[in-house]
Order: structure tokens, then C-alpha cells, then sequence
């Protein structure tokens, strides 16, 4: 088992590096350097350029400019903002919790919602709510998600007046208010994003779970089940859907890049304090060293969820723990 | 010894796209006593393994069991019970083993969780009750160090052991009836004689009855009291093994003999039936074997009843006529 | 069974979903298509005084925008300008993911283990991110480049289930025929292989489509993908944002407009994808 987890280990580091490499060159394919577009922003002098370059390291060659990245990244040292100037490991680190409260509500929504209504859809195969429940996952997967943001924030915020419509919390609300209230107005404020972030979700995952269960009831350990007298609803739940739920915990896992992208666009429509909108306010200010630090930590993040997906597949499925 | 099982005109039909219906068990009939073993025999889709489901009411749809048919287990009526009541028979009154154990067996539960479950769900019993009368069946099929494989899954065991588990989870139920679909067909040579031999014994000490299905006929002798051969949906010959024998009488079984290689006895060819056996959309109106008869009788066209050949022993063959 | 294209294609339409999605698509395309000719030039500021953000009317059934121009004749040019990017970029993507998939899958060893090492660190960052990257190191990207980007970051998956495919067919009996028979590995690869991956390529290619639909509208909401004034829906639903409440038909429309193009690639791609697997061998 040790051994197994080490290579696994091993495999997601590998894994890590690569991405570190293939995004620094990525960023540096551009003829001229990263400082080249600041001159189009705001007239400098040549001088001052200069000093910014030597202050980046942009004056090295590029093959040292990449290993003192990587030295610096792996200590968790992504260089300075050019748009904020501060440290880019403080910034990422403001946002991270408001994004990790959308993503992970928005995870657990998902999963959770997508396998109950697909292991639904199995149960009543063919029926009325099966078909429209298909069409309707269907739909939520080809919506984009800024759009829905948008109409939501429209409908429920601006015409209905039922939730706020940006931000992270309300700014008039006093700082010393009770503990309960500030967490009322900030679960106020996470619901248009939350909602929006998971019915986009949400179908893929309906339909995954609802093939899952369609195989897992075919199963002959269902019929053998059920020969032994045992009644529907504990072959339904015990048998079937325990059986069908081993997918989507790697499922778990494996949908960080999904969410990571979602929230770019549902971060900035809410106007959500976080990574995703970070990212999108990154490029637009060409912020290279923003971009990069939050893209690399997005890596990280996808890594170590096929891992703890990985993990917990094998700790749920008897066949696959390694002896 | 009276009827535990009596089975009448059973008839289970699937739809066919190209003709409507079919129905690959097609007016079964026989009987079963007290401590009595039948054996079902017949090759692969003859339909013996649906009339075993069909007993307990577990044909997979679109499949189902035509009015008309009668299952009597020891007076109660199985195909008219309502699920609550279906449910008390099934594991609990007639138990099956199947023919692959490792598909059979839930991955994902221990040994000791399927055969509890079964406990629980006929029996109540307080936890600890359930898991020793686990220990105790476990014991009783014949798995070394029971107490460690309570708690192993089934693909940590061999084909064998595996079967064996599927056998005590089905007397778990103590039921009265066993049926086995085919119980060694999924395993190596040597372990099938002793899975045999441990139905045998376990029949007798339990006092069940068994309805052993197979196709291997080497199996039968010895150890089933009476023999009814399939083909094509109907049974067409029936009567006790030693009979069946000494003297089989019916064009199909006598084919079967002869194609059962002999390890005593004057060494002489094999014959293959010929042919191969319809698909129930293709079979022959009438007699069902004539296409592939080496006799074919006069009357063919017509389809023979069952007709009495000796004292327990009939056969559906017109040919059993010309014998009275 | 057969697994050629025709026969896909037939059994795909088989099923009723299938149906709906193809011709929802086919209705779609002949919008995007020959609208343009029907309807007036998009580029057209019919009242520039007051004719700004009109309702829907008979004359502007889907209202017009914050300069006056008619919203449905931008949607229909917004619909050949997405369907061009994304099944050109597709192409792309297909064509490369195909090629590394097939030299993986078939050599094997350490040319396999390379190639998929270098993709698992590349899918480790989100399709999106990457575009974000590469955007952002260049400035002003124009169309071509951007069909290029989006393509050149699009074949990583594709790659995988070719190499899945390939492995698999590798043992089938034809594959280890041909090969005793004296074919090359070229041939092998392109003759035999190639062609019995199709069922599951063509799937991907289709679901490539939608979601390269949702991405360039993404790109572009953000400002970073077609650039204005070239009609997109993407940005279409930016120019409505901030009219929204007084306006919400300049988003609204392009919104459904890619909602009901994907949706319908979607459909006709699961009964495509239903009837590729009911075909392999």
C-alpha cells in the first residue's frame, strides 16, 4: 500500500512540474517580454522599463529566468504583482478562501444533487421524469455559465429584489455585527453564484450517475439479491447505488478543472472575491506573475484532487486496494 | 411423500420483434416430493434455467409468466402473491445458487455481510446471533478457517470457496427447496465433484429438496432421484435417474447418451446430434426435435403429448404409441 | 458491425433524440447561413438617435442593441462566426489528438510513456487557464490565432481516448493479422487503426464543437476573444450587461441562441455516441 501511494505521489509530482514548465514557456511564446505592453498602458522612460526589467529578472537568460522561477515557486514565492505590487502569494491568499467557499459549496452541491437525481432517473427508467430530467441536464450543461449568471443576477436580484446581485458582503452592514447576521449576509451573497455555478454542473453529472446506476442495477448480484428475498429498497440502495457511487468519487476529483474554470466567469458576473475573477482581472492588467501564481495553484489544486480521488477509490472498493 | 413443488403448464413468453412473442419455456410440467432431488437437463437454451426463475417469480422483464401457468409450492399459490408475501418465499421457503459465483456476489460486501444480510432480512435475530450462524454455514460448506473469511470479499477467494459461500448463503434461509442453476459449470474439474458432494450432503442433513439444472448429464447419475430432459421449451422425457438409464427412450436423450463420452464400458464412436438446436423463433411446428430426428415419426406434424413409456417414465414422442 | 460513417450516422438518427438534435442543428446552420442574405446588414444603426435599445418588434423581433443595431440579424452573424471558430478549431484539435493518440497507443514503451507524462502535466491545467495564458502573452490576438490557440489546446483528451481505443483494438485478432501479414507500421496505424477509432473520435469531435461554443463565448464575455466589432455571441452578452436591466434582450437572445445551438449539438452527439458504442467490435 505504501508503495502504491508513493508512486502515486511521485506521478503528481511529476505531473506538477510538467504543468509549472509548460506554463512558464506558454507565457513566454509572445515575441518581447512580459514588461514589453506596460510601455502601451502608461508612457515610461526607457530607464525605468529597464529598472522594472532588471527588478523581474527579465534581463536574464530565459533558461535561468525558468529555474529561478521554478526555485522560487516550489517555496511558494510567485514575485510581485505588477497591477497591485504587493507579493503575489499575499494576494492569492486574500482570495482564496472566497473561492474555495463558492468551489467547495458548488462541489458538494453538485455531487451530491447530480447523484440523487441520476440514481433517480435509473430507478424510474424511461418514465416522464426520467426523459425530462434528460433534456433538462442537457440544457443546464449547454448553458454558459455567464449568461446564467447574468440572468439570474437579473431575475432573482434586479426585477425581484430577493438577493443581492455582487460582492462578497454587504458594505453598509456594520463591522461589529453580530456573528450571526455577518454570516446570513454573506450566505446571501454566495447564493446566485452557488446556484449558478452548480446548475451548470449539475448535468454532466446527472447523467453520469444515471449510467452508472442503469449498469450497476443490471448487475447479476442485483437478481441474486433479490432470489434471496431481499426487498427493493435495500437492493436499490445497499446494492445498487453503493455500487454506483465508486465513479463519482473519482468524479469528485477529477471535476476541480471544471469548477476552476466556472468560476472565472461566475466570479466575475457576482463580482466574488476570488481566484476565478482574480485570473480574469490578471489578464486584462497583463499581470504576469498574478496569472501565473493563480494558474499554478489551480494545478496544484486539480493534482491533489485526482489523488484524493484516486485515495478514496481505493479505500472504498474493496478490488482495487492494492494488497 | 407428498408434492413440495408442483408445476403446471408453465409458459414464459419475451417479445420478438419479428414475430410477435416467443416462448422459450413452453408448457412445463412436473412434480416434486419431499427430500427428492430432479434434475433438470437439457443444452443451453432449452430454457431451463428461465423455468427456474420463472419459479420464483424472477423472469427479467420484458419477459413474463403467461396466465395459464401454475407454480403450487406446497399448497400456496407463488404466482399469485402479493411482493410482501413473494418476498418470505424467496431465500426463506426456495433459495438459488447460481451459476457464476463471482458475478452472483456483491464486490463490495464481505462474505459475512451477504450471508447476515440474508439472516436479517428472514429472521430477527440480534447482530451477533446472525454473524454467528454465518460462522456456523461457513463451517458447514466446507471453508477452511471460517472465522478469518467472515470478513474477506469475494474476490479474495477461489472459484470454489466462492461457490461454496453462495451455498451457505442460501441455506441461510433454511429453506425447502434448493435450486441450483448449473452449480459447476463456472469451475475447474476437480472442485466440481466436490461441490456436488457437499449439495448432496447438505440436502439430506437440511431435509431439502433439490432441483438441480444442468447440461452435463455425467452429473446427474448418482445423485438426482429423477430426471426431466428439456428441449426447446418442453420437457420431453421424464422419469427416475435409474430408468432414465437403463433404458432412455426418447430420440433427444438417446442422442445425449451418445454423445457422452463412456469411461467404462466397450469403447465406440461419438455421435454428435446433428444440427443445432433453434432459437424459439425458428422452431419446427409439431414435433419439436423432427428436424433433427433420426427417426422421425409418421405423426411428427403433429405435436406428441407426454405418454407414458414405463411405470414412471414418459416421454413426448409418438413413438411411446406404437410401443403400448 | 459496421462502423462506418453512414452507418452511424443512420443509426444516430435512429433515435429520437438523435432526430431532434440533428435537426434542430440543421436548422441552426440554415439560420446562420442564409439569414444574413434575409435579414439587414448587422452592422446597419438603423435610428442612431432613437433607436437604441428598442424592445422586440416586428421589425426588430429580437430588439436592437445600445447602437441601434438590429439584435436578430447580429445573432445570426454571431452564429457563423462561433460555428466557424469552433469547427475549425475542432479540426484541429481532432486531428492532432488522433496522431498523438495513434503513435502512442501503437509504439508503445517509452514514446508512450513521454507522450502521456507531457499530456497528464498539461491537463493538470484547466483547458480555460491555458487560453488565459497564452492570451494574455499576446495582445489583440486575431481571429486566425485565435481558432489556432483554442485548437492547439483542445486535442489533450482526445489523445487519451484515441490511445485508450488503440490499446484496445491492439489486441483484437485483424490488428495482430495485418501485422503477421507484413504491414508497416504506418499502415497499420492509418489504415487498420484509424478507422475503428472513428466512432468514438467523431463523438468527441461533435461534443468538441459545443463546448468550444461555450469557450469562445466565454473568451469573448471576458473581452479576450473575438474582438468587436465582429458580431460574436459572447460578446454580444458583454455589450448587454451593463443594459440590463432596461435592455435584457441584447444578452438574453445570444444567451438562448448558444444555449439551443449546444443543446442540440449535444443531443445528436449522445445518439451518435450511443450508436458508436453499439457497433465496436
Amino acid at each position: 500500500m505504501a508503495r502504491w501511494l508513493a508512486r502515486r505521489l511521485l506521478h503528481a509530482v511529476l505531473t506538477v512540474a510538467i504543468a509549472i514548465t509548460l506554463a512558464f514557456f506558454l507565457m513566454r511564446l509572445a515575441p518581447g517580454d512580459p514588461l514589453s505592453r506596460l510601455g502601451d498602458e502608461r508612457p515610461m522612460p526607457a530607464s525605468e522599463l529597464a529598472g522594472l526589467r532588471a527588478r523581474y529578472g527579465l534581463d536574464q537568460p530565459l533558461l535561468a529566468q525558468y529555474t529561478t522561477f521554478v526555485a522560487a515557486a516550489v517555496g511558494g514565492d510567485f514575485g510581485r504583482s505588477i497591477h497591485y505590487g504587493r507579493p503575489v502569494r499575499e494576494i492569492i491568499l486574500d482570495r482564496l478562501p472566497a473561492s474555495l467557499l463558492l468551489g467547495g459549496g458548488a462541489l458538494l452541491l453538485t455531487m451530491l444533487g447530480g447523484a440523487l437525481l441520476g440514481a433517480l432517473q435509473a430507478l424510474r427508467r424511461d418514465s416522464l421524469l426520467d426523459r425530462t430530467a434528460g433534456v433538462v441536464s442537457l440544457a443546464a450543461y449547454a448553458t454558459p455559465s455567464f449568461w446564467l449568471g447574468l440572468v439570474l443576477a437579473w431575475l432573482v436580484g434586479i426585477e425581484w429584489r430577493l438577493l443581492p446581485v455582487g460582492g462578497f458582503r454587504d458594505p453598509l452592514l456594520a463591522a461589529d455585527a453580530s456573528w450571526m447576521l455577518q454570516v446570513a449576509d454573506v450566505l446571501r451573497h454566495l447564493a446566485l453564484p452557488l446556484l449558478t455555478l452548480t446548475i451548470v454542473s449539475i448535468g454532466a453529472v446527472m447523467r453520469y450517475q444515471r449510467t452508472a446506476m442503469l449498469e450497476a442495477l443490471a448487475q447479476p448480484f442485483v437478481a441474486a439479491a433479490r432470489a434471496r428475498g431481499l426487498s427493493e429498497r435495500r437492493i436499490r440502495w445497499r446494492h445498487a447505488l453503493r455500487t454506483s457511487l465508486f465513479p463519482i468519487v473519482t468524479l469528485l476529483g477529477l471535476w476541480l478543472p471544471v469548477l476552476a474554470a466556472g468560476s472565472v466567469f461566475v466570479e466575475s458576473v457576482f463580482a466574488w472575491p476570488g481566484l476565478g475573477s482574480l485570473a480574469a482581472e490578471a489578464v486584462g492588467t497583463r499581470d504576469y506573475p498574478l496569472l501565473m501564481g493563480v494558474t499554478l495553484l489551480v494545478a496544484v489544486l486539480v493534482v491533489l484532487g485526482g489523488l484524493l480521488a484516486d485515495i478514496a477509490y481505493a479505500a472504498l472498493d474493496p478490488r482495487v486496494r492494492p494488497a | 411423500m407428498s408434492s413440495l413443488l408442483e408445476v403446471r403448464d408453465l409458459r414464459v413468453s419475451f417479445p420478438d420483434r419479428a414475430t410477435g412473442a416467443v416462448q422459450p419455456v413452453d408448457g412445463v410440467s412436473f412434480e416434486l416430493a419431499r427430500g427428492e432431488t430432479l434434475a433438470l437437463v437439457g443444452e443451453s437454451g432449452c430454457g431451463k434455467s428461465l423455468s427456474a426463475l420463472a419459479l420464483l417469480r424472477l423472469i427479467p422483464p420484458p419477459g413474463r409468466i403467461e396466465s395459464g401457468s401454475a407454480v403450487v409450492l406446497d399448497g400456496t399459490d407463488v404466482l399469485a402473491l402479493e411482493d410482501k408475501a413473494l418476498r418470505k418465499v424467496r431465500g426463506r421457503r426456495v433459495a438459488m445458487i447460481f451459476q457464476d459465483p463471482m458475478t452472483s456476489l456483491n464486490p463490495v460486501f464481505t462474505v459475512g455481510d451477504q450471508i447476515t444480510e440474508v439472516v436479517h432480512a428472514h429472521f430477527k435475530v440480534p447482530k451477533q446471533e446472525a454473524r454467528d450462524r454465518a460462522l456456523k454455514l461457513l463451517n458447514e460448506v466446507g471453508i477452511p478457517d471460517a472465522a478469518t473469511r467472515l470478513d474477506a470479499y469475494p474476490h479474495q477467494l477461489s472459484g470454489g470457496m466462492r461457490q461454496r459461500v453462495m451455498i451457505a448463503i442460501a441455506l441461510a434461509g433454511e429453506p425447502e427447496l434448493l435450486i441450483a442453476d448449473e452449480p459447476t459449470t463456472a469451475l475447474d474439474v476437480t472442485v466440481q465433484a466436490q461441490i456436488l458432494e457437499l449439495l448432496d450432503q447438505l440436502r439430506a442433513t437440511h431435509g431439502m429438496s433439490m432441483l438441480l439444472i444442468t447440461h452435463d448429464l455425467g452429473i446427474v447419475a448418482g445423485r438426482a432421484d429423477r430426471v426431466a430432459v428439456m428441449y426447446a421449451g418442453q420437457i420431453v422425457e421424464q422419469a427416475s435417474t435409474a430408468a432414465l438409464f437403463a433404458k432412455p427412450s426418447h430420440p433427444y436423450t438417446q442422442g445425449l447418451f451418445a454423445s457422452v463420452p463412456r469411461l467404462t464400458g466397450p469403447v465406440g464412436h461419438l455421435m454428435p446430434i446433428p444440427g443445432t438446436v433453434p432459437p424459439p423463433s425458428a422452431w419446427p411446428s409439431g414435433c419439436r426435435f423432427r428436424t433433427r430426428c433420426p427417426i422421425v415419426h409418421a405423426r411428427s406434424a403433429e405435436m406428441p403429448p407426454m405418454l407414458q413409456v414405463g411405470p414412471d417414465h414418459s416421454m413426448r414422442c409418438w413413438l411411446a404409441e406404437d410401443q403400448q | 458491425m459496421n462502423v462506418s460513417a453512414p452507418s452511424l450516422l443512420r443509426r444516430a438518427m435512429g433515435v429520437a433524440n438523435g432526430r431532434a438534435g440533428a435537426v434542430a442543428l440543421l436548422a441552426i446552420a440554415l439560420f446562420a447561413l442564409a439569414a444574413p442574405l434575409a435579414l439587414p446588414d448587422p452592422a446597419i444603426q438603423f435610428d442612431i438617435v432613437d433607436g437604441a435599445l428598442l424592445p422586440p418588434s416586428v421589425m426588430h423581433p429580437f430588439g436592437t442593441d445600445h447602437l441601434s443595431r438590429d439584435v436578430l440579424s447580429r445573432v445570426a452573424n454571431g452564429a457563423r462566426i462561433s460555428l466557424a471558430v469552433a469547427v475549425i478549431a475542432v479540426a484541429l484539435s481532432i486531428t492532432l489528438g488522433a496522431v498523438v493518440g495513434l503513435v502512442a497507443g501503437f509504439f508503445g514503451g517509452a514514446v508512450d510513456t513521454i507522450l502521456m507524462r507531457a499530456v497528464d502535466g498539461a491537463m493538470a491545467i484547466p483547458r480555460l487557464f491555458l487560453l488565459l495564458l497564452l492570451v494574455a502573452a499576446w495582445d489583440r490576438l486575431p481571429l486566425a490565432a485565435l481558432i489556432l490557440v483554442i485548437g492547439a489546446t483542445g486535442w489533450l483528451g482526445t489523445s487519451r481516448l484515441v490511445r485508450a481505443e488503440v490499446l484496445r483494438l491492439r489486441e483484437v485478432e485483424f490488428i495482430r493479422s495485418a501485422q503477421a501479414l507484413g504491414a508497416g507500421a504506418r499502415r497499420v496505424m492509418f489504415r487498420h487503426l484509424l478507422p475503428n477509432t472513428l466512432g468514438p473520435l467523431s463523438v468527441a469531435a461533435m461534443l468538441g464543437v459545443g463546448d468550444v461554443i461555450l469557450l469562445e463565448a466565454g473568451l469573448s464575455f471576458l473581452g479576450l476573444g473575438v474582438r468587436p466589432p465582429t458580431p460574436s455571441w459572447g460578446g454580444m452578452i458583454l455589450d448587454g450587461k451593463d443594459v440590463l436591466q432596461a435592455a435584457p434582450w441584447v444578452s438574453l437572445f445570444p444567451g438562448l441562441a448558444i444555449v439551443a445551438t449546444v443543446l442540440a449539438i449535444n443531443l445528436f452527439g449522445e445518439a451518435l455516441r450511443r450508436a458508436a458504442d453499439s457497433g465496436s467490435p
